[in-house]
């Protein structure tokens, strides 16, 4: 598959910059022309796998959070949320529904919502090292066949 | 995130604005817990209407406030909820255990 844009974000892992995160993915994200609802789940996602890195990654520091993005040619998007943290023991037991670390104030669905909401979900965490996480979602075609970007670069069809 | 209230027969009707993810919950849940406790209402009516996303904090913030209400025995509802936001609670399936209601 042809890349046809990239970007690449880094974070500090301040419950602040959850939107930012979001924001600028789905900013990326609005070159491929998706629905409302596409917009909707991959900003989700996005919260979804920072949120992660804010509190279980780096739960009593600050620490850097690695975001990258690329859209592919036919409507993928690829979002790649890396961290340097203390890692997932049991990433099974943690992609489990209501299975959380985190106390009360969280839901224990983070994992649950990623994988709906995206069309393939890794995980991949090295106790002490930190965790990746990678997610591809494609956007349905639109009607008239053609994405805003392949439209917008002007190279000849 | 700015969180606004009315009483309305009796019930107390709460309403947040913006996006709840879990920077926003965390006051979010602090401001409306101590509005629960400090009133105890026997009806909490959580009107989504100016909330325009929410991640799986919002269902911490549901849940939350569902049980709060209930210890006293109290009801509560949630109204006014948007198409990205019920994606979401459908997808952890809290309309199973609380009334919930969704915006055309």
């Amino acid at each position: 598959m042809k890349v046809i844009n990239e970007m690449r974000l880094t974070l500090t892992s301040r419950s602040a910059n959850e939107g930012l995160a979001r924001a600028a993915v789905a900013t990326l994200a609005a070159q491929l022309d998706p629905t409302l609802d596409e917009l909707g789940d991959i900003k989700t996602a996005v919260s979804e796998a920072v949120t992660n890195c804010v509190v279980h990654a780096y739960p009593d520091s600050i620490g850097r959070i690695y975001i990258m993005a690329r859209l592919f040619e036919g409507g993928v998007i690829e979002i790649a949320v890396r961290d340097t943290g203390l890692g997932i023991p049991d990433v099974e037991k943690a992609r489990k529904a209501m299975f959380t670390t985190g106390g009360s104030e969280r839901s224990g669905m983070g994992f649950t919502i990623m994988e709906s909401f995206t069309d393939s979900l890794r995980v991949r965490s090295v106790p002490g090292k930190g965790t990746t996480v990678v997610m591809r979602k494609r956007l349905a075609l639109r009607a008239s066949g053609v994405r805003a970007p392949e439209a917008e670069t002007g190279n000849p069809a | 995130m700015k969180l606004q209230y009315v009483i309305e027969d009796g019930t107390l009707v709460l309403m947040p604005e913006g996006e709840i993810d879990h920077h926003a919950a965390q006051s979010l849940l602090a401001s409306m817990g101590a509005l629960i406790d400090a009133r105890r209402p026997m009806s909490v009516t959580l009107d989504f209407s100016g909330v325009s996303f929410m991640d799986s904090s919002g269902i911490a913030v549901i849940l939350n406030c569902y049980r709060r209400v209930g210890e006293f025995g109290g009801v509560m509802r949630v109204v006014s909820v948007a198409g990205q936001a019920r994606r979401v609670l459908n997808t952890a399936g809290v309309e199973r255990l609380v009334n919930i209601s969704y915006a055309e």
